[in-house]
């Protein structure tokens, strides 16, 4: 077990610096001026931009420019934004917030979505199974932004079951409606990922042996059943945090949520290319360390892999 | 436990179970291929029916949008109109601009699909030809395609194209090429990843062994049997795909970073909707649904086709 | 529903009463195109501590008629009449209730495939555990080591610990009849239970459950393809045939004296009792090859003398990958010679691991030696270069185990077999399908063939075609690896025959890989004996079986199912 957490740890460091050079290679080291074009048409005063070469080391060779921004990057030094504001403070500000957000959907996703999946998987072809696999196509379809509009205006404004906006005062009833929005496409995913697992598991022959022991069918699908079937469930949980992160930014916009996605949504709209880079890079880093966690559960879950090679 | 109990010898007359030739072929009913046998399938599934009519008559309105409305979608707007009430031949109403929902939703379909269509034909070329190289020949070439697969992997698709949008070669060419080049340049590691999976199930496969021993050669035999036997899950993913990148295009238009406002699109559309929302939400419904209706249809038909393409269901 | 107050403990008192006896079971499946029978008119009888076999190809509804007993029909499978009585209570529709209270306690199950019926996410220990909680046994850590040594596993405290991939086949295999017997059920029900099983691990297995269900007093049914199998191991035999019992008897007078049709031919086709056929030919005074020759055609062979292939001191090691860059040698094939003269059929026999098919893949030169020499015509096969090889494989074909596998899916039977053709651009597009037809004819599939999917025929059908594939090229060797492994008896039988009429006719030369003994001896001329990567035994078929020098061929000899059994020779 310990070699396979350090064999995953070994295989993260390559893919965490092959992103993050990826990123600072497409901003700083394509032709033009990186700092007047992360600017676009409204150049910023002569001391922003001095203080931003100074920032990304633009007079050293690109190698030692890249080394310095990783440098910067996990000493949280990410320099300032367009108001002169360092984007750390803002980091640590707004990050709260988005991970709750995360979070709430996550459980959303994952309990509801394994839940639903289980029951149709469990009862292939009958009413519950039918009627759930048509409308998770029909979530699927519908884009996040399209869906946020959608029940905000429904709930938050017709209904007024919840406030159409989150605002300053974060809580966590607050930020429900958005992290149902945020979690409806996964979920959905989730669900029929479930599904389709749970039907092979039921197939499968130590299914049939489990039950020729003399165990309960109930039995059967908890022990025998659920716990195999979750281990794509978890490793597709894992991929989804990038499609949360996405998500993240529509949602907050719309629900004017004080997070992460809200001032990278924000960010862009005032073409503040240093502020998109450092919120980015900070991103990708927790979504491959959240994914190494993934593996690591998946590895707890299915002995196997933990002695593959 | 050999006991002595004697029991008796009982044979079945020959009459009720007759004798048949051992191993006989059957000579009736027609033969049947792979792809004849998931036709047959998918004809009788209503799931494919609806969408393959969805999408033939959204492809008819994105190349011939003039056989649907004679409305301009863009000129002759008038902001008397201004998130009007839909009257005689604007059968949906008027944008806040003034312009008529139902024309542009119309006119607006050509984008979406072209974005989708071309996106899907790209990535398919990259992620097939790199997916089937890695997973055919192994060793340092997967090692290779697979890392490099995993770090924009590791970059997820609206991140990834805040970054990529804001090159400046990017921000002074928006258009329908440049949202593709980042679909795609995000898209294809899922792509490679699926080929991959798919070919190293069939690479070992005893019928690529026998075509080898006959003198085919390793790339001859990983075209003319290896990609043809892995094909159904490309095609599976490919039409999801095609849906995934129309929501795609949207959302990065919904955002700022997709198209430019002077190309009609759904995304535009509805991002141009926000303001108007709560006053005239039917400017946002519109097009959402027409978007929604679109990318359902693909999702459907790639529904449709994996269980028609699942060797397991054909197994005798 | 008759003996609902009555225990089935106190039942099994009265002496005389079968413990189960199944009575005109039917029991159809729900398919797309309405509903089909697949067990009718199904009856057996089971005497407490008695050992019942039922034997049959697949499909013919042997193991469906075993799960029906103890209520495992497959979701669109139910009986559709009859009785299945347990001890005088029917159980053809009994609740789910009763069911479960019936399995593990009463009913046991030792299930075919080893690898797939241990749930690979959970302790082989907690497997056991769960067995014994559900029948209301102690379940401690020592209860459960105690089942799984009395299974013959040893050190069973510490492998309770472990998972099943740690687990070879043969022990998996152990770990559950371990589970089937833990409750000390009153009737086991093995299907095919070591049908996965190298010889000699299949021999040791059945000898074990033998001896513990002969010490609990567990009655058995046995399901196996295999006549000789049943008949050493079971005390009466039923033969089921496309879902009718055709016959049921004594065991060994079902052997001696088969009466149904059917029976007469599998017992004739038993690859297992097959031993025995040579053997009368050779008391009568007739060799090898004419029995293998059809009768009645004029066998022309060519001179036993010349060398087509010579391996010499071959060897191919494998590095393994051990994590952290760092990698093992693996010796697959170690130190290897011998020589296979032209006309004549030489097998390679091993179990698995043994390195056998590693030795056909280089001779098919699909694979590089390590070092040594593989001489075909007097031409090292390494030395040659790509206009070279192309050419050697039009002398050199092969046909795999698997039919199902062996066939591009993708392509008609037409295209399969012209491909040969194609790629060597022999003849044009006229001539080739001549060919083909002719092909076709050669292996007795009708021409009309031409236009089918593999997925459209059986697995001996499909093996036809991949014969035909091969022999397309007027191939002068061909490798067999496993090519008869995978089909029922009778099939298997037919497939043997065609390959020998086919040497006789065109003088192929075969180089026969296969696990199985019992087929060496219906097909070969020599033998290679293979263990561990080694050649531990060669010389010809007929002085290995008599006088086997070695241990292991012994070991190997001794474990072919019904070796044991004495058959008076008018039977075959």
């Amino acid at each position: 077990m310990i070699q396979f957490v350090l064999r995953r740890l070994l295989q993260v460091i390559p893919v965490f610096l092959g992103t993050t050079l990826l990123v600072y290679f497409m901003v700083f080291a394509l032709p033009g001026d990186p700092i007047r074009a992360l600017f676009g048409d409204r150049p910023p005063s002569e001391a922003v931009i001095a203080q931003l070469r100074q920032q990304y080391n633009l007079d050293e060779p690109f190698w030692v420019q890249y080394g310095l921004f990783l440098k910067n990057l996990f000493t949280f030094n990410l320099g300032v934004d367009f108001t002169g504001q360092p984007i750390a403070d803002t980091l640590a500000r707004v990050f709260p917030v988005t991970a709750m957000l995360a979070i709430e959907a996550l459980i959303i996703q994952g309990v509801f979505g394994i839940a639903f999946g289980l029951v149709a998987g469990l009862r292939k072809g009958g009413f519950f199974d039918s009627t759930v696999l048509v409308l998770s196509l029909v979530v699927i379809a519908i884009p996040t932004f399209v869906l946020g509009f959608a029940l905000q205006l429904l709930i938050g404004v017709q209904l007024g079951w919840a406030k159409p906006t989150v605002g300053s005062n974060v809580t966590w009833g607050s930020l429900l409606l958005p992290a149902v929005v945020l979690g409806l496409v996964s979920f959905a995913y989730v669900l029929r990922l479930t599904r389709a697992s749970v039907i092979e598991n039921m197939n499968a022959d130590y299914v049939r042996t489990a039950t020729a022991k003399g165990l309960a069918r109930r039995q059967v699908v908890m022990t025998h059943v659920l716990r195999n079937s979750l281990i794509p469930v978890i490793t597709y949980l894992g991929a989804s945090l990038g499609a949360l992160m996405g998500g993240a930014i529509v949602t907050e916009a719309i629900f004017n949520v004080p997070g992460v996605g809200q001032k990278l949504y924000q960010a862009i709209l005032r073409s503040e290319g240093p502020t998109v880079v450092a919120i980015v890079s900070v991103l990708v880093l927790v979504f491959v360390l959240a994914n190494l966690l993934v593996d690591l559960l998946y590895a707890w879950l299915d002995p196997r892999i933990r002695y593959e090679n | 436990m050999k006991t002595n109990r004697t029991s008796e010898h009982y044979v079945a007359p020959v009459e009720e179970t007759p004798l048949l030739a051992t191993d006989a072929v059957k000579v009736d009913d027609a033969p049947l291929s792979l792809w004849a046998d998931a036709w047959r399938k998918l004809r009788r599934r209503p799931l494919f029916i609806i969408s393959a009519i969805m999408i033939t008559l959204i492809i008819v309105v994105a190349v011939f949008p003039g056989l649907f409305t004679q409305v301009a979608p863009d000129n002759g707007c008038e902001l008397a109109n201004s998130n009007g009430a839909p009257t005689e031949g604007h059968p949906l109403g008027f944008t806040f601009q003034g312009c008529d929902i139902y024309s542009r939703i119309i006119h607006g379909t050509q984008a979406s699909l072209m974005v989708g269509v071309f996106s899907v034909i790209s990535v398919l070329i990259i992620g097939v030809t790199l997916g089937a190289l890695a997973g055919f020949f192994g060793g340092w070439v997967d090692t290779v395609i697979a890392r490099l697969g995993d770090i924009f992997f590791a970059l997820p698709i609206v991140l990834g194209a805040l970054v990529l949008t804001q090159l400046p070669l990017m921000r002074e060419n928006r258009g329908v090429g440049t949202v593709v080049l980042v679909l795609v340049v995000l898209g294809w590691p899922q792509m490679a990843r699926i080929t991959r999976g798919a070919v190293i199930e069939v690479r070992n496969a005893d019928f690529v062994t026998a075509a080898r021993s006959l003198g085919v050669s390793r790339i001859g035999s990983l075209v003319s049997h290896v990609l043809p036997n892995a094909l159904a899950p490309i095609i599976v993913l490919a039409t999801m795909e095609l849906g995934v990148f129309i929501v795609a295009e949207a959302t990065l238009s919904f955002l700022g970073i997709g198209m430019p406002g002077s190309v009609m699109s759904w995304g535009n559309d509805i991002s141009a909707a926000q303001a108007s929302i709560r006053t005239n939400p039917a400017v946002l419904l519109y097009p959402a649904t027409a978007l929604s209706i679109t990318v359902l249809s693909f999702i459907m038909l790639g529904d449709a086709l994996r269980d028609a393409l699942d060797p397991k269901s054909r197994q005798r | 529903m008759t003996t609902s107050d009555v225990t089935i403990e106190e039942a099994g008192i009265q002496a005389g009463r079968p413990l189960l006896e199944i009575r005109d079971l039917a029991i159809s499946f729900k398919t797309g195109s309405g509903e089909v029978q697949a067990v009718r008119n199904a009856h057996l009888t089971i005497m407490p501590g008695e050992t019942v076999a039922i034997v049959g190809e697949s499909g013919s509804g042997k193991s469906t008629t075993a799960l029906a007993a103890i209520g495992l029909l497959p979701g669109n499978g139910r009986v559709a009449g009859g009785q299945i009585l347990l001890d005088g209570e029917d159980i053809a529709h009994a609740s789910e209730k009763r069911m479960i209270e019936l399995r593990g306690n009463i009913i046991g199950m030792v299930p075919q495939d080893p690898m797939s019926n241990l749930n690979p996410v959970w302790k082989i220990g907690d497997q056991v555990k769960e067995t014994l909680k559900a029948n209301g046994r102690p379940s401690g850590p020592d209860d459960v080591a105690k089942v799984l040594a009395q299974a013959g596993l040893p050190d069973a405290g510490r492998r309770a610990k472990q998972y099943p991939h740690e687990f070879s086949g043969g022990m998996r295999q152990r770990a559950l009849i371990a589970i089937g017997l833990s409750c000390q059920p009153r009737l086991l029900i093995a299907d095919e239970p070591t049908s996965a099983l190298d010889v000699t691990v299949q021999r040791q297995i059945l000898d074990h459950l033998e001896k513990m269900t002969d010490e609990l007093g567990t009655s058995v049914l046995l399901i196996t393809h295999d006549l000789g199998l049943a008949a050493e191991r079971a005390d009466k035999v039923v033969v089921m045939y496309r879902g009718n019992v055709v016959e049921a008897g004594p065991s060994l007078e079902l052997l001696q004296n088969p009466q149904h049709p059917y029976t007469q031919r599998l017992v004739a086709s038993a690859p297992s009792l097959a031993s025995r056929r040579i053997q009368v030919a050779k008391e009568l005074g007739v060799s090898t090859e004419e029995v293998l020759a059809p009768r009645g055609s004029a066998a022309v062979k060519p001179a036993l003398t010349e060398d087509v292939l010579q391996i010499q001191n071959l060897r191919k090691v494998f590095k393994m990958r051990a994590g952290f860059g760092k990698s093992t040698d693996f010796t697959a094939v170690d130190d290897v010679s011998f020589n296979v003269k032209r006309g004549t059929t030489t097998a390679i026999v091993g179990e698995s691991g043994s390195g056998k098919s590693t030795v056909a893949q280089m001779v098919l030169n699909l694979l590089e030696p390590t070092s040594g020499k593989i001489i075909f015509d007097g031409v090292d096969t390494s030395a040659l270069n790509t206009k070279e090889i192309f050419a050697f494989r039009r002398r050199v074909q092969p046909i795999f185990q698997d039919p199902y596998g062996s066939l591009d899916p993708m392509y008609n039977i037409y295209r399969t077999i012209e491909e040969p053709l194609r790629v060597h651009k022999i003849g044009d597009k006229a001539s080739r399908e001549k060919k083909v037809r002719e092909l076709l004819d050669q292996v007795s599939l009708p021409q009309s063939t031409m236009q089918r999917y593999p997925n459209e025929l059986s697995g001996g059908q499909r093996q036809r075609v991949a014969i035909a594939r091969a022999l397309a090229l007027d191939p002068e060797v061909i490798i067999c690896d496993e090519a008869v492994s995978a089909l029922d008896v009778l099939v298997q039988a037919q497939v043997l025959n065609l390959l020998a009429e086919l040497q006789s006719r065109l003088g192929l030369t075969y180089l026969f890989i296969t696990h199985d003994l019992a087929v060496v001896r219906q097909i070969a001329d020599h033998v290679c004996v293979m263990e561990k990567g080694k050649l531990v035994e060669t010389g010809s078929t007929d002085d290995v079986f008599e006088a086997p020098q070695r241990d292991y061929t012994k070991a190997l000899l001794n474990a072919i199912p019904g070796a044991r059994l004495m058959l008076p020779p008018e039977v075959a």
